[in-house]
């Protein structure tokens, strides 16, 4: 082999300042070191259920916690159940969803508003931590007095318990922005609409996230809570967990919360990946992780 | 300027610098009330003028006492002082950030030039699109906001990082991209504040150049906050010695040496002198 070529390879001309490009072989080896220790952990908790199923708990109360095989076949493999429990799911994720958006909604607007005027965030941020503090659970029962019991209802509970994460997060992104950014701004005579738009609610992006994952996260709780609490209308997982923990069906219960726990994991996911897409440019630590 | 502007100076006493036995030699002054008579006829066809400008905090600071100067188009004029004597105070006033308590500032505001000690490059945007920023505040149509941005990210050396985010960019490449940005208006007049103290020495001789080269293509009246002696007397025509707190003009230089300057320079005898002479200023200057 001629000398010449390997120097032409091992020379790249890229400045010192510019970013390189991530290596095929250390993104396998991130890839790997990132999945290696879930997985180990996982098969773990699995040899651990198998574990109590059988060696714990005596065959005539086996019934509380059926080994995973049965879980899956029953619960998962079984199509009358998985599509019950699917289309509760579905139902749920909407209520979620739904709630979610109005959540976002009236939080922005409030945050805004707080922003744009120091005494009313004085006025208001103490009422709020205090409806923040008053559990959900209390104030379901308000919510089914006020509203009735139907699909409404559960979207208010999404929307309460979503909302304190968005109002918070997105008052202490849009004040962020730094003094000096601020004074730019002020020297070029920024209207307050131009400089909301073109600096403080850029700047308020990554706290919006971190908020939206969190809201979202606490909407599918809503959602299932308030699902759980309302009997009527639609059913949502929360009926369906509180029918199968009713009548004993053990395998099902299992499978029912473990779909509730991966619709969580989706959206938070979900919430991560648009993170990532939206800011993951310039801002350093977005997606991906929590 | 008067020499007897300096023996009034010291014959009221308020300068240690009068006890000292120190003869200057090159055009040397020092400044109070006396001069403000003398300003307000130099300020005239100034870009910039102060005019016993006073500045007391709410909280009863005063950070700065009747500072009286002017700078002129194709002026470099530098201040130095100890920290906290104001010398920030003065550009935020001059530029409208703040409002004097007394005296006056006479400067156009709707084309001044900025460049902050950060580069406060806003992290969501490219390299294009910051140098935009300013020109886009103003109102000026896209295609030509582009235009002039490119133009200035050229001007400071940037072009190959056009599409670069902040986070990508090192200290000095974030604060030539800073100032570019407010080249893009072509401001007649360029307040510095410290805007090369956090980058490392060599960087920040390649941006004294970039300065001076600006300066010297655009003329526009400089007014430049610095520690550094030998940036003052390297890249300025007049140096200013500030007093500590609250902050007073007490001591006035003039550069003698023509434009284009050698980076060499630093190393002239005549270049040390000065620097010498400056630095006793300074030293005088904290009372
Ligand atoms: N908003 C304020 N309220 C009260 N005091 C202030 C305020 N801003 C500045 N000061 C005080 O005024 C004085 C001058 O501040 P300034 O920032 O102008 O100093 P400086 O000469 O730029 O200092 P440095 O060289 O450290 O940047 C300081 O003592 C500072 O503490
Ligand atoms: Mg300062």
């Amino acid at each position: 082999m001629s000398t010449v070529e390997d120097q032409v390879e091992v020379a790249p001309a890229v400045p010192d300042d510019a970013p390189r490009p991530i290596e095929r072989a250390g993104l396998l080896a991130r890839l790997t070191v990132s999945i290696i220790p879930p997985l180990m952990l996982g098969a773990l908790v699995v040899a651990g259920w198998y574990a109590v199923s059988y060696l714990l708990l005596d065959p005539k109360r086996r019934f509380l916690l059926k080994p995973p095989h049965e879980v899956v076949q029953n619960g998962f493999l079984n199509w009358s159940a998985l599509s019950e429990m699917l289309s509760a799911l579905w139902s749920s994720t909407k209520v979620a969803m739904i709630g979610l958006v109005i959540a976002i909604a009236i939080g922005f607007v409030l945050a805004i508003i707080m922003s744009q005027a120091r005494t009313i965030e004085r006025a208001v941020f103490p009422f709020m931590v205090t409806l923040q503090a008053i559990p959900i659970l209390a104030i379901v029962p308000l919510i089914s007095f006020w509203w009735g019991t139907g699909q409404r209802s559960r979207v208010i509970v999404c929307v309460i318990i979503a909302l304190f994460p968005i109002i918070v997060n997105t008052l202490f992104g849009l004040q962020s922005a730094e003094r000096g950014m601020h004074d730019l701004f002020t020297l070029h005579h920024a209207s307050r609409a131009t400089r909301l738009r073109k600096l403080m609610f850029p700047a308020a992006l990554p706290a919006i996230f971190a908020g939206l994952r969190i809201s979202a996260g606490l909407s599918v709780i809503g959602a299932i809570v308030g699902d759980f609490f309302f009997g009527r209308g639609d059913v949502g997982i929360g009926q369906v967990l509180k029918k199968y923990s009713s009548q004993l069906m053990g395998e099902e219960l299992f499978a029912a919360v473990l779909l509730s726990s991966a619709l969580g994991v989706t959206v938070f996911l979900t919430f991560g990946w648009i993170q990532t897409l939206a800011i993951g440019k310039w801002h350093e630590t977005s997606g991906g992780r929590p | 300027m008067l020499y007897g502007n300096a023996v009034a100076a010291i014959s009221s006493g308020t300068h240690r610098l009068g006890s000292q036995t120190y003869v200057p030699s090159t055009p040397y002054v020092l400044m109070t009330a006396v001069d403000a008579a003398f300003e307000a006829t130099s300020a005239a066809g100034a870009a910039l003028a102060f005019d016993r400008t006073q500045m007391v905090f709410p909280d009863g600071t005063e950070a700065v006492r009747e500072v009286s100067f002017s700078v002129h188009r194709g002026e470099f004029v530098t201040i130095v002082g100890p920290s906290g004597c104001g010398k920030s105070t003065l550009l935020k006033i001059a530029s409208g950030l703040l409002d004097a308590t007394a005296g006056s500032v006479r400067v156009d505001r709707d084309r001044l030039g900025y460049v902050f000690q950060d580069a406060t490059l806003l992290p969501w945007r490219t390299v294009l699109g910051n140098v935009e920023l300013i020109a886009e505040l103003h109102g000026i149509e896209k295609s030509e906001r582009r235009r002039l941005a490119l133009e200035a990210i050229d001007t400071v050396g940037l072009s190959g990082f056009v599409n670069h985010y902040p986070r990508s960019l090192s200290g000095g490449m974030r604060m030539r991209a800073s100032l570019a940005r407010t080249l893009t208006l072509k401001p007649p007049v360029f307040l510095f504040d410290e805007p090369f103290g956090a980058v490392d020495e060599i960087t920040r001789e390649h941006l004294n150049e970039e300065t001076q080269r600006l300066f010297q293509q655009e003329g526009f009246a400089g007014l430049f906050i610095t520690h550094s002696i030998s940036e003052a007397v390297y890249m300025s025509t007049r140096v200013l010695v500030m007093s500590a707190r609250p902050g007073r003009i007490v001591a006035e230089f003039e550069v003698p040496f023509s434009y284009p300057r050698n980076p060499e320079l630093r190393f002239d005898p005549e270049f040390a002198r000065l620097s010498g002479e400056i630095s006793h200023a300074l030293r005088g200057s904290h009372s």
